[in-house]
This record gives C-alpha cells, sequence and structure tokens, in this order.
C-alpha cells in the first residue's frame, strides 16, 4: 500500500513521499479502505436482517425508501442523527458517552486482522485469533459501562446479563477456537486459511471435517456473544424494555446500534475464516480460483449473516438459566470433550502441524 | 432406545432443523401484507370513515337542521345551531364535528332523516394539527361534494340491509 500511495504521488503531483509519510498514509488509506466499506455493509445488514425477518414472516418488509427499500438504513441514521442526545440527570456524563463510542470503536477496531483475500490484510498479526478473542472480550466492557453509567435500573439489568452472558459463551468459544489452532497449527488467520485449502477431497474448509459440529457450537456462541435473538436477553424488551439502550438516543444509541451490526458482520466473518475456508472457494477446483477471493469471503459472510438473520425469525428468545444452562453445562463440556478429541486424533494419525 | 433416539434428535438439532427449514419455506409464500400506501384493501360499504355532509343533486343542501345527530352522539362530538335562511327553509348555521372526540359509531347517519351527515370511506385524513381535526360545516360539505360519488354507490349497495 506504501508503495502504491509513492508511486501515486510521484506520478500525480511529482511529489517523492518521505517513507514514513508513505507508511503512516498507507495505513490510514487501508484503514479508510476498510471502516468505510464496512459502514455500508453494517447499514446494508441492518436492512437485509429486516428483509429475510419481515419474509420469514409473510411480511414485506422495508420497501419505501429508495429502490426495494434499499435506503432505509441510511433514512433511519439520518433521523437518528438529527434528534437530541439526551442525557439523564443522574447520569455519570463521561461515562456514558464513552460506552457507545467504545462498544462502537471495538467493533471497528477487530476488522484490522481479517484477511479479505491472499495479503489482503491490514495487520497480518501473528496472533491474529488471540487478538480477536481479546477485542471480542473487551467489548462487554461498553455495555457494562453503559449500564452503570444509565443509573437506571433496566440499563443496569441489561448490562448485568449482558457481561454473564457474554463471559459465559466466551469460555466455550476458547475451546472452540483451541480445537481450529490444533488443526491449523497457527494463529495467524490467513495461515489459518491456507490450512483449509484441500481438506478432505478437494473441499476447502473445515465445515467439512469433525471440526463441523464445532462450527455449530461456534455459531451458536456466536449468537449469544453479540446478543442476538434468541440469547437477546439483555435487550429484552418485554421485560427490561431495551436493556442497556434504555436512556439512550440519537447518536449514542446509533454507535450501540452500529456497533452491534458490525460485531455481528465480525462474527460472521469469523466463523468464515475459521470453518468455511475464508477467501478460498468452496470446492478446490482450478476455475474456481478465477474468482476473486474477497467475493467469495463476502459471500461466504453472506451467508453466515443469512442465517443469523434467519435463527433470529425461527427461534423464540430462551430464559435467563436455559441460557446459561445451555453455556455452561451443554457447550462448554462439548467443547472440552471436542479439544480432547481432537488432540487425540492428531496425535494418534501424526497430522500435528509443524 | 427412547433414550438414545432422544439424545440423537437433541445433538443433531432435528427440532431445531425442522423449524428452520419450516421458516426457510415460509420466506417464499406469498406475502400476507399488502403494500399499503400503493396498494389497498377491500372496504365494506357500510365502511364508517371520515364524516361527510351531502347535498341533494340541485346542490340544495339536505342538512334541515332537526339536530337528532347532536341528540344521539355518544360522544357529544357534534354541534349544531340552526336559523332560518332567507329562502324560508330550516338550515344550519354552524354544523361542527370533533374529530378528535368521535368514536366513529355510526349513530348520527342512522339518526339522519334526510340522508344528510354519513360517513365516507375515506380514512386517511390524518392531520399535523390537533386544530385541523375540528371540523366545520364548510369542510364537512367539501368532502360531501369531494366523496359524493363513493358515498352514493356505497348507500345504494348497503339500502337493502338498512
Amino acid at each position: 500500500m506504501a508503495d502504491l500511495l509513492v508511486q501515486f504521488f510521484q506520478w500525480a503531483f511529482g511529489v517523492t513521499l518521505a517513507p514514513w509519510l508513505a507508511t503512516i498514509s498507507g495505513i490510514v488509506v487501508g484503514i479508510l479502505a476498510i471502516v468505510l466499506p464496512l459502514l455500508i455493509a453494517v447499514a446494508m445488514s441492518v436492512y437485509m436482517d429486516r428483509k429475510v425477518w419481515a419474509g420469514m414472516q409473510m411480511r414485506r418488509g422495508p420497501n419505501v425508501v429508495g429502490p426495494w427499500g434499499l435506503l432505509q438504513s441510511f433514512a433511519d441514521g439520518l433521523k437518528l442523527f438529527l434528534k437530541e442526545t439526551i442525557i439523564p440527570a443522574s447520569a455519570n456524563k463521561f461515562i456514558f458517552l464513552l460506552a457507545p463510542a467504545l462498544t462502537f470503536l471495538l467493533a471497528l477496531v477487530a476488522w484490522a486482522v481479517i484477511p479479505f483475500d491472499m495479503g489482503m490484510v491490514l495487520a497480518d498479526l501473528n496472533v491474529g485469533i488471540l487478538y480477536l478473542f481479546a477485542i471480542s472480550s473487551l467489548g462487554v466492557y461498553g455495555i457494562i459501562l453503559s449500564g452503570w453509567a444509565s443509573n437506571s435500573r433496566y440499563a443496569f439489568l441489561g448490562a448485568l446479563r449482558c457481561s454473564a452472558q457474554m463471559v459465559s459463551y466466551e469460555v466455550s468459544i476458547g475451546f472452540v477456537l483451541v480445537t481450529v489452532l490444533m488443526t491449523a497449527g497457527s494463529l495467524n488467520l490467513s495461515e489459518i486459511i491456507m490450512a483449509q485449502k484441500d481438506v478432505f477431497w478437494g473441499v476447502n474448509g473445515y465445515w467439512f471435517t469433525p471440526l463441523f459440529p464445532m462450527m455449530i457450537v461456534f455459531f451458536i456462541s456466536a449468537l449469544a456473544e453479540t446478543n442476538r435473538p434468541p440469547f437477546d436477553l439483555p435487550e429484552a424488551e418485554a421485560e427490561i424494555v431495551a436493556g442497556y439502550q434504555v436512556e439512550y438516543s440519537s447518536m449514542a444509541f446509533a454507535l450501540f446500534f452500529l456497533g452491534e451490526y458490525a460485531n455481528i458482520i465480525l462474527m460472521s466473518a469469523m466463523t468464515s475464516i475459521l470453518f468455511l475456508g475464508g477467501w478460498l472457494p468452496p470446492v478446490d477446483w482450478a476455475p474456481l480460483y478465477i474468482i476473486p477471493g474477497w467475493i467469495w469471503f463476502f459471500g461466504k459472510i453472506f451467508f453466515v449473516f443469512f442465517v443469523f438473520a434467519w435463527v433470529k425469525a425461527t427461534v423464540p428468545r430462551y430464559r435467563y438459566d436455559q441460557l446459561m444452562r445451555l453455556g455452561w453445562k451443554v457447550f462448554l463440556p462439548i467443547s472440552l470433550l471436542w479439544v480432547v478429541l481432537t488432540g487425540l486424533f492428531l496425535l494418534l494419525t501424526d497430522k500435528i502441524p509443524a | 432406545m427412547m433414550l438414545i433416539k432422544h439424545a440423537a434428535r437433541t445433538f443433531l438439532l432435528s427440532e431445531f432443523v425442522k423449524a428452520m427449514w419450516l421458516t426457510f419455506r415460509y420466506m417464499f409464500r406469498p406475502k400476507a401484507t399488502i403494500n399499503y400506501p400503493y396498494e389497498k384493501g377491500p372496504l365494506s360499504p357500510r365502511f364508517r370513515g371520515e364524516h361527510a355532509l351531502r347535498r341533494y343533486a340541485n346542490g340544495e343542501e339536505r342538512c334541515i337542521a332537526c339536530k337528532l345527530c347532536e341528540a344521539i352522539c355518544p360522544a357529544q362530538a357534534i354541534t349544531i345551531e340552526a336559523a332560518e335562511a332567507p329562502d324560508g327553509s330550516r338550515r344550519t348555521t354552524r354544523y361542527d364535528i370533533d374529530m378528535t372526540k368521535c368514536i366513529y359509531c355510526g349513530y348520527c347517519e342512522e339518526a339522519c332523516p334526510v340522508e344528510a351527515i354519513v360517513e365516507g370511506p375515506n380514512f386517511e385524513f390524518a392531520t399535523e394539527t390537533r386544530e385541523e381535526l375540528f371540523y366545520n360545516k364548510e369542510k364537512l360539505l367539501k368532502n360531501g361534494d369531494m366523496w359524493e360519488q363513493e358515498i352514493a354507490t356505497n348507500l345504494k349497495l348497503d339500502a337493502p340491509y338498512r
């Protein structure tokens, strides 16, 4: 990216950029190249979510703003933008405004390590998966800070529920990640994807291997991690109104909303990287490689996101104790067992990656 | 055996798969909703919507200011004042309906001996201010002129059941 910029400036303005300037501007351009499409993707994913949900309830969904209602999310965003930001009198002002910003920031920051194509990654971290895990754990802060700072019972209850839920499901997500790491032999996301090339009879991706149950566990835990139905107890509008979002309005609310959907897309991306083979085509067949990798990656994210919306339209909300039971008594033992089984399998078949 | 069956069903998430397949099929069903502002559902001829004051074919007001509608109105939404018109007939000088009070029961229409006050088929008369919903005689007569054709057809269709 930096070399490209230097060449561009030389060609366009006849100026040679200083190396440090080229590096910094290269990074900035890279960030913009990820964040701007991501924000548009977030807006479109809200639209798609609503459309899929409506379709499964035999409704039409948004169809008035723009062609087929495609601009609905932008209209909603504009509406939120024009509203007044209300800060409750007894709220802790600084933390109250910090929380949505934090949620949004963390949802965006995680995208730095996501590889969109061969070598198309902003920060090719060696420990990319740990970084992702750390960022998604930090996501709890935005929510619990908002619940605390709102000084409202509903918000606080929602925040408590949310943090307990996220912490619980992170445990099983962690073990699922361990199985993937053992099979791939790397913490680098690009290498994890490359390890999935031609895994089994020319199929790219771990979804076709004994890791398939782990993909299901990961996906369901991702639902809980992003507070999506059927695990949207932190918002549970029937019991605690909207949970931690209850006191928020205007852009503060919009930031929460954007952050939430950015997180959902991130989880879809993680599912496709860890199990569906990221930017590899689904089958190891030469003509399929003509299609650029980022299109495959986008398609896989699209598919996983569709399943996210699909589950939302299908499954009713869990009770809180059922949620905790599923996390601790079902997913934790299963994923732990699978870690042991995968380890044994790799050891006995002598397939431990170097 | 039952235990194995149950365990298999639980671990294979078969109930979820079935439910998801069901919702997936529903996605391709014809929509139950209509594209409202561009497409409208059918209305009965008896539909009780926005009020209108009708005229005779020669343009003469039907209302004779008998105040039966005012008397029967359960929400007391109608206010009428009457006076003698220049031609010697009894006419209203004031005919107000407070649409924010009206409960759309249709008693006024039923009470009217000359089919002057009617509830037309229009239900899209939302306004931006409350004041705009305090209808006066002028507004009601204008409604009558605007909706006369539909109102007349509806009255004719419903006449056998009255």
